[in-house]
């Protein structure tokens, strides 16, 4: 996805793109993600800058001929739910602070609930609502972006590995080795998601991408019965958290497609691909106390996939110092689909030698010890 | 291992049976766990009690050989060391680390949950009908010839008046005999492969006298039945407004191409298609057993590469009921021997080895002459459905390839739904992959059928009762 982003908008700023994927279009985490567009979720700070940046972005993409319905782009809004008043009053204070970020947040008290989610469980304490969020269907957004930066002039070869980065005497970039011949350029986005770490250690620079695991439950089709992407208050604080440990907070949303999707897990399990039973189980049984009518709906199937995940939680966007002509986009964790665009920019206005429209400066790809700490 | 070790055979066809029959001779405590009313499988399908069948063996080879498992299975039920849990859905196997957990939904609506608890486990989940899409597949009237054959075994209704019989596979003749002696009027045998294809693996194909008589004894019922056979020709599209009136039924030149001079309309009320089967390997993918060539991998004893899982049966490759139940035999006393820490003996077993290794280049002979036209994907026109729970045409999967990049399967199936519905990519998996130009990769579903959330969210939670 964030790939697709930056040859979109690289390629619009009028710069010769071509772009390299080992797998095909969406093959990575893009293909086992939600789709989610998300300010609701983030602290104010430069995350919650990019977020807002980039659904700005995401809302002139979707007005584009033809684009909005093709990647199934939908502002249904985020509903961040509270179960008892300790949690509701921290997540008043969360909106409070991101209102003064920029981020439409409209307090829902208990018995408003059920006019926004007719089907949500009873008794809960109250909750926040945020329009700005949206969902689109990830796959499809990286495949069309990716359609619209050929017709932007980009070159696309899917099922080559970057085996190497060129670089000259001098230590600068000067284009990639592929399992399918050289490719010269004097600049090199790394946008390889959960492994940007090793593409970047083909040029010789440490970037501390690491695997976070998620599952996700899809449901049966349905007719609309959950109409915003509904979460409990605690995935705030999963998401901000650094803990290898498996975290589960219920994250419930209907789609366009019928089927209801629910997340989220989070945990530090390596690369391992192996079906979960409790996992998918905790997903379900949190699930089932948002909305007690999914207790007879039935789970179709699951997927998983690998956050790319950073220590600080921010991703890396712009040039490597260490190296001259490499750039990086990656290490969005589980905000890439909703990152991507304003990414994209950013990464295209650094190669054209513009001021980015954000600071850089907390993104930086070289913020990282060299080596790791003990 | 416990002192009185627990096996627990998921599927109570040939296989099954077979490897229940053999474990519990040699003391193993088994639960045999099925999702039919009734023992059988596919292949000895019952028929439904209260139908009031008078020679259900009138449909069914080797009758007693089902009558020697369904009394040994009834024996050892009388004496306590099997349990037979019928209806009973196994969506999940979970793996715990000295038990398996088998997780099953039964009732009508498939809603309340069962846990059996288990020393190892042994799947014999069988096979399931290749289905491939061509113009008018969906009209009502199109069947699949395992369906054809499941009614008539089981429902004993005639399914049509006049029938067509096509496809490819040794399924195709029991079923064309089967519809005729019922009452239909079998129009055509239409088979893709061609005659020539199979004689150079004549010597493998007639060192099987019983097949051979068996063979025979088919050819005699179509021509006693009047049945006209077609080779090397292929339906080409079924055609209809309501149901299925007629189909157009075409020869293939040497390349596997349609030859477009040599289509002929036929009538008939009833097409029944098969292209073969696939294994069932859904629980044994979750499980993290490893897959060769469709089915599930398996060494001299049929267990697999899961310490405590063994496999027999169509779900380690397709090759009928006498492969079956040569491979469940063996499955079963490995499992008797292992369970009790003791070594097994294949001295033991030679007989049921022999017949496997005999069966196993008799089937894959038969597959290499048995074969889809060359050129099949060109037959499905851009607007017939290819999957159908998410109505995916043809057009939208050669525009995902085409146009948005899409080189693989799963990358058509998150860019245009293509197996995402109720099945899962069971129907349209083949098509998908032939659409696509790649091979079908194995489809990792980690629920080998929809499950309630209410159910999964308590699902191995402390406080389930199991079984066992």
């Amino acid at each position: 996805m964030t790939g697709a982003a930056c040859a979109l908008y690289a390629a619009r700023a009028g710069l010769r793109v071509t772009l390299v994927d080992r797998g095909p279009v969406a093959g990575g985490t893009t293909g086992a993600g939600e789709g989610n567009l998300l300010v609701s979720d983030k602290e104010p700070g430069p995350e919650l800058e990019l977020a807002l940046h980039s659904v700005r972005l995401w809302a002139e993409l979707a007005a584009e001929p033809g684009m909005g319905a093709a990647v199934e782009y939908e502002r249904k809004g985020g509903v961040v739910v509270a179960a008892a008043p300790q949690g509701l009053a921290a997540l008043a204070g969360l909106a409070v602070e991101q209102c003064a970020a920029g981020v439409e947040a409209v307090p829902v008290a208990a018995d408003e609930l059920h006019d926004l989610e007719p089907h949500i469980a009873p008794g809960l304490a109250g909750a926040v609502h945020y329009p700005q969020d949206a969902q689109v269907m990830p796959s499809l957004a990286a495949a069309h972006l990716v359609r619209a930066a050929r017709a932007a002039g980009a070159g696309l070869h899917t099922g080559w590995t970057v085996t190497d980065v060129l670089r000259t005497a001098g230590g600068a970039v000067r284009g990639v080795r592929t399992d399918h011949g050289d490719i010269h350029a004097p600049a090199v986005v790394n946008a390889a998601g959960t492994w940007g770490g090793e593409v970047a250690a083909l040029a010789g620079v440490r970037l501390p991408v690491l695997p976070r695991r998620g599952f996700v439950l899809v449901t049966e089709p349905l007719p609309r019965m959950i109409h915003h992407k509904v979460y409990a208050a605690d995935y705030v604080a999963d998401v901000a958290s650094d803990s290898a440990a498996l975290q589960t907070s219920p994250v419930v949303e209907g789609t366009a497609a019928g089927p209801i999707l629910i997340g989220a897990s989070r945990e530090r399990v390596g690369f391992d691909r192996s079906f979960s039973l409790p996992v998918v189980r905790s997903l379900a049984a949190g699930a089932t106390r948002l909305f007690p009518f999914l207790e007879r709906v039935r789970a179709m199937r699951s997927y998983l996939g690998f956050r790319p995940y950073m220590p600080d939680h921010l991703p890396a966007v712009g040039p490597d110092p260490r190296v001259p002509g490499l750039f990086h986009a990656c290490g969005h964790e589980g905000a890439g689909i909703g990152l991507a665009p304003g990414t994209g920019q950013l990464i295209a206005q650094v190669l054209s030698d513009k001021t980015p429209d954000l600071d850089l400066a907390p993104f930086r790809p070289d913020r990282f010890p060299e080596k790791e700490a003990e | 291992m416990s002192a009185d070790p627990h096996l627990a055979v998921v599927g109570a066809g040939p296989a099954g049976l077979a490897a229940a029959l053999a474990a519990a001779a040699r003391g193993l405590r088994v639960t045999v766990i099925d999702s039919a009313a009734e023992a059988g499988g596919q292949f000895y399908r019952q028929p439904a009690q209260g139908l009031g069948a008078r020679r259900p063996q009138a449909l069914h080879h080797q009758w007693r050989t089902w009558e020697k498992l369904r009394d040994g299975l009834a024996a050892h039920i009388e004496a306590g060391r099997i349990t037979h849990l019928k209806g009973h859905h196994v969506w999940c196997v979970e793996r715990k680390p000295h038990a398996f957990i088998m997780h099953a939904l039964l009732g009508p609506e498939q809603q309340e949950p069962a846990a059996v608890r288990a020393d190892a486990v042994l799947l014999a989940t069988g096979g399931y009908e290749k289905v491939l899409p061509f113009p008018g597949w969906t009209l009502p009237g199109v069947i699949t010839a395992g369906g054809a054959q499941a009614m008539l075994k089981g429902g004993l209704v005639l399914p049509g008046r006049t029938a067509v019989v096509a496809g490819t596979g040794p399924l195709l003749l029991p079923v064309a005999v089967g519809l005729a002696a019922a009452g239909a009027k079998v129009a055509a045998l239409v088979e893709s492969a061609d005659p020539k294809a199979f004689v150079a693996h004549t010597t493998t194909l007639t060192a099987h006298p019983g097949k051979l008589a068996e063979a025979a004894q088919y050819a005699t019922a179509l021509l006693a039945h009047r049945i006209p056979i077609r080779a090397h020709h292929t339906v080409v599209a079924a055609h209809g407004t309501e149901r299925l009136e007629a189909v157009t039924v075409a020869a293939l030149d040497a390349d596997g191409r349609v030859r477009r001079d040599s289509e002929r309309r036929i009538s008939c009320d009833t097409l029944a298609v098969g292209n073969g089967l696939l294994p069932h390997t859904d629980l044994a993918e979750a499980l993290g057993c490893r897959i060769d060539r469709g089915g599930v991998a398996v060494d001299e004893e049929q267990r697999t590469d899961v310490p405590g899982v063994w496999a027999a049966g169509e779900t380690t490759g397709i090759g009928g009921s006498a492969l079956s139940l040569a491979e469940g035999h063996i499955a079963g006393r490995s499992a008797a021997a292992r369970l009790r820490n003791t070594q097994p003996d294949p001295g033991a077993w030679t007989a049921a080895a022999r017949a496997r290794s005999r069966l196993r280049r008799f089937f894959s002979a038969l597959d290499t002459g048995y074969a889809l036209p060359a050129h099949w994907t060109e037959q499905i026109t851009d607007d017939t459905v290819v999957c159908r729970c998410e109505e995916v045409p043809a057009a939208a999967i050669r525009e995902a390839v085409d146009e948005l990049g899409a080189g693989d399967v799963r990358t058509v199936k998150l860019l245009t739904r293509a197996g995402m519905g109720w099945c899962q990519g069971r129907m349209c998996g083949p098509a998908v992959a032939g659409l696509t130009g790649g091979e079908q990769p194995p489809a990792k579903r980690p629920f080998a059928c929809p499950v309630p959330l209410g159910v999964l969210a308590r699902a191995g939670a402390p406080g389930e009762t199991t079984q066992g």
